[in-house]
């Protein structure tokens, strides 16, 4: 069955064209990849499938329900984990702390007034941690981690909920190259494993050719190309928009090595 | 018909001298904010400045000549003067607390309202001081069949003026085009090499000038007096707000609808204008979060760490000593001090709890409340109400307190947790002040200014060694509770709503229910402290609710150390002594505590809890 369907997206910011008829599916287990230029639209359109923000008008459907426009904490309870471009945590918390926290949130025991928080969850939460290789890093304070460190703590509580779906906007940014392919491959891993539904945005290019099942192709909030990545290669429209006419992939470093 | 009509068009004419007075004021704050995105709550002192310096003045320049060009020479130099002294604020204090967390950036400027208000007492004197008329706007014009007086006439056309000339400044000069600049984005200005230091002593000079300006044009209808400060800032305050901070053309929107709704509502219900212009607040501030003409403040991507709790440790076996000891000490207070002592100690204890329930707000939940002795002081008219107006006894009455604290903390809190930073500290300061202007205005009830005396305890708790360990007893259960909530889910939740809203609501924590019930607890516990408080005073009061108050307890947790768990215990009972000792021996105990609020913000803004967290840091990670 098809995990997620969003039909005909469309967001305008005063005059700006955000989005327009954003249209696309995921099934469980695949690992799709939104790619486009800055300001293309790409955390918009992860912005209204999370529900952070209201599309003007178009649907988003999760395993066939109609979850368009509900809040972010319904989004998330019907099974959608999430990282964000900038990197949300808990600062003054520590590491396990933050995962402790998403776990408490999952379990829906965020009113509770008598229990101690920190005795809470705490084998589950190293486990999570031990899932991202961070189990390590528990008791640091989480203002204190290095930026790629803090994206994979995020990862792990995005991971918390037991996610059917997983919303990653800039997964790999602020990291080093190597890091970045471990931390793509081992979010390939899981969502193969538990059969979670992976969509992305990422500008290095390596990362989504070596991991995207299938990639989207968003310029000026248009879907203007959809397909393998071999077939998004092979297009023409999209080597006009990205690179003019010199090699596709001496460019796209290029330009991963310009945003990383 | 048409005495009817005549009537209504005069009230009307009133309503737009009163907006344009007040346009003229609150276009320098909002100017201000639009620029430094700082509340200046001195403001207000500087409108009250503009008054003083204008009926000193003014008279002396009309004995060289009765005209009508010497009057206002002289309003223009008193607004000088003004502007003058808001360089040297900016200079001095607000250079160095740009970058601040907004609380601090409040209470440093209310820092300053508090020294000025003793320093006007110093140069003018407590009385209040009369102003001389406007030479040639004496007389009164005939409109249809009612008199109306010239000076108003005069003042309705100064506020559109005072607008077009703004417009001119703000379109026309490189000075004002830097400016709106500046507003719209701070980074930008940065960016353009502009000399930032200079433009925005600039600004303050011209909101400076604007509030002196306001308040000079004042003279000739009220008198100078040391009160005209915070009334006219939470007007003020009011129109910025609905207008939309930043914005001109919202403040004057709003000036023209309170304006309206100041003289019309007076007709209809006399004795609540106040409260009808705070409830127009919260509506636009429900409707449209940002004012009328305001824009959202951008807070995605906000990655600061929080000025507040961070991980709340339990207490080590030492502390566990000390604190111990902290309790046989007040429980011996009874045993070897006298009576005033004890009545000292016993304010410690209830000013403690209601100090920790508002760190419990801002230092827990990121909730900045400028507003919370309102829940205190509703507490204790609560208690002091029913045992003066129903005769019931104490018992019931103090858990009344409780209750009224938070009712008013849900239904208040409703509307308060659903903004943001500094819309949020204005709107806790509103309704703050409609529960002031309630218990102020409603004679019958609550006494009016005189407030209502005979609360007294029941018989068994009536000595006060008996009170003070029935104090003793609630403040420290209401502590610990609150303590015991901040390590639960519930209180690291409302820590995550403060660290990321955004985290917290994509993992499912529903940030604005769990701020309201965080709201409605710290509510009930300062009221529980307000009615234990009441039996104490053995009366009740409006300043119980007052904006002074508030900040009493906000300098309480500042000089106690907001970024940890009792240091608000340890704040109040500082705060409260020194208080107790200094007050009798000065009279500028305001000038001294406005002053030291600033040197605490500016020196010491982690406080005694800070301070201690540092040597313990020191002693125990010193050690390999
Ligand atoms: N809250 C907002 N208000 C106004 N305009 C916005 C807002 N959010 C995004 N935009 C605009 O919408 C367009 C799309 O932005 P979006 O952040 O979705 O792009 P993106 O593809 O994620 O870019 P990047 O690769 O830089 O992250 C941009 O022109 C942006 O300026
Ligand atoms: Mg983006």
């Amino acid at each position: 069955m098809t995990l997620l369907i969003v039909e005909n997206l469309n967001k305008n910011f005063g005059g700006v064209v955000a989005a327009r008829n954003v249209s696309f599916s995921l099934v469980a287990g695949e690992i799709l990849a939104m790619i486009g230029p800055n300001g293309a639209g790409k955390s918009t359109s992860f912005n209204m499938v999370g529900g952070q923000l209201r599309p003007d008008s178009g649907r988003v459907l999760l395993a066939g329900q109609d979850i368009t426009g509900l809040p972010p904490r319904a989004i998330c309870r019907l099974g959608v984990g999430r990282s964000f471009q900038v990197a949300q945590t808990f600062l003054s918390m520590s590491v396990l702390e933050n995962l402790q926290m998403a776990l408490i949130a999952y379990a829906g025991r965020t009113r509770d007034m008598l229990a101690r928080s920190s005795a809470l969850f705490r084998d589950e939460a190293l486990g999570l941690l031990n899932q991202v290789g961070m189990a390590e890093a528990a008791a640091r304070p989480m203002g204190a981690l290095a930026y790629g460190d803090v994206k994979r703590v995020e990862l792990a509580i995005a991971l918390s909920g037991a996610p059917r779906l997983l919303l990653m906007d800039e997964p790999t940014a602020g990291m080093a190259p190597a890091e970045r392919a471990a931390l793509m491959r081992l979010v390939a891993d899981i969502a193969r494993r538990a059969a979670i539904g992976v969509l992305f945005t990422e500008h290095d290019m390596d990362a989504v050719f070596a991991h995207a099942d299938r990639i989207l192709v968003l310029v000026r909030g248009e879907i203007i190309a959809a397909g393998t990545p071999e077939e998004v290669r092979a297009n023409p429209e999209v080597q006009r928009v990205y690179l003019g006419t010199s090699g596709l992939r001496a460019a796209l470093r290029a330009r991963a090595a310009a945003h990383g | 018909m048409s005495v009817e009509f005549s009537f209504l068009l005069v009230q009307a004419l009133s309503g737009l001298a009163s907006a344009s007075s007040l346009f003229i004021i609150a276009s320098g704050l909002t100017l201000v904010f639009g620029v430094t995105r700082i509340v200046n709550f001195a403001h207000g002192s500087f409108y009250m400045l503009g008054a003083y310096v204008a009926v000193s003045i003014v008279p002396w320049l009309l004995q060289i000549e009765r005209s009508p060009t010497l009057f206002f020479v002289g309003v223009l130099i008193s607004a000088c003067v003004v502007g003058v002294l808001g360089v040297v604020m900016e200079i001095l204090l607000l250079r160095r607390i740009y970058k601040v967390p907004e609380l601090f950036q409040l209470l440093a400027t209310f820092g300053v309202v508090l020294m000025v208000q003793d320093a006007v007492l110093y140069f003018w004197g407590p009385l209040d001081i009369a102003g001389p008329r406007a030479p040639g706007l004496r007389h009164g014009v005939m409109i249809l069949d009612q008199r109306f007086p010239a000076y108003e006439l005069f003042l309705i056309a100064a506020g559109p003026v005072v607008l077009g000339l703004l417009w001119l400044l703000m379109h026309k000069t490189r000075f004002g085009i830097l400016l709106r600049a500046a507003t719209r984005d701070r980074d930008m200005v940065g960016a353009l090499g502009v000399n930032q230091a200079l433009l925005f002593t600039g600004t303050l000079f011209l909101g400076a000038f604007l509030a002196g300006l306001g308040g000079a044009l004042q003279i000739p209808r009220v008198s100078a007096s040391a009160q005209m400060d915070l009334s006219i800032i939470t007007e003020a305050f009011v129109v910025t707000v609905i207008g939309g901070m930043g914005s001109i053309g919202g403040a004057f929107l709003a000036a023209l609808l309170i304006g309206q709704l100041q003289a019309f509502g007076v007709l209809i219900f006399p004795k609540i204008t106040l409260v009808l212009v705070f409830l127009l607040m919260a509506l636009v501030l429900v409707v449209k979060p940002w004012g009328l003409l305001g824009r959202p403040e951008s807070t995605a991507g906000h990655t600061a760490l929080p000025e507040g709790i961070m991980q709340p440790r339990g207490f080590a076996a030492a502390e566990k000593l000390l604190l111990l000891l902290a309790v046989l000490a007040a429980a011996s207070v009874p045993i070897f001090g006298d009576t005033y002592t004890i009545k000292v100690a016993t304010e410690v204890l209830i000013f403690a709890l209601a100090a920790f329930s508002l760190n419990f707000l801002v230092g827990n939940g990121g909730i900045v409340s400028f507003g919370h002795a309102a829940y205190f002081g509703l507490g204790a008219y609560a208690s002091g109400l029913l045992v003066t107006k129903l005769g019931m006894p104490m018992e019931p009455a103090l858990i009344a307190a409780p209750l009224a604290g938070g009712f008013f903390a849900a239904l208040f809190g409703f509307f308060i947790v659903r903004l943001q930073g500094i819309y949020l500290a204005m709107l806790t300061l509103a309704f703050a002040q409609i529960a002031y202007a309630v218990c102020f205005q409603w004679v019958e009830v609550t006494g009016g200014d005189n407030g209502i005396v005979g609360v007294w305890p029941s018989t068994w708790a009536a000595s006060r060694s008996a009170y003070h360990y029935i104090v003793l007893v609630a403040a420290m259960a209401g502590i610990l509770a609150l303590r015991h909530v901040i390590y639960a889910p519930f209180g690291a939740s409302l820590r995550a709503a403060r660290d990321s809203a955004q985290r917290a609501e994509a993992i499912g924590i529903d940030v604005r229910t769990h701020r309201w019930l965080g709201f409605t607890i710290a509510g009930a516990a300062a009221g529980l402290a307000g009615g234990l408080y009441a039996f104490s005073k053995g009366s009740i009061d409006p300043t119980l609710l007052g904006i002074p108050l508030s900040v009493d307890f906000l300098a309480m947790i500042l000089l106690g150390g907001m970024q940890t768990v009792m240091g608000p215990v340890l704040g109040a009972a500082a705060f409260h002594s020194i208080k107790d000792i200094f007050m009798p021996l000065t009279d500028h105990w305001r000038f001294l505590l406005g002053a030291s609020i600033i040197a605490l913000v500016l020196i010491f803004p982690r406080g005694l809890g800070g301070a201690y967290a540092a040597l313990r840091a020191r002693f125990s990670g010193g050690a390999p």
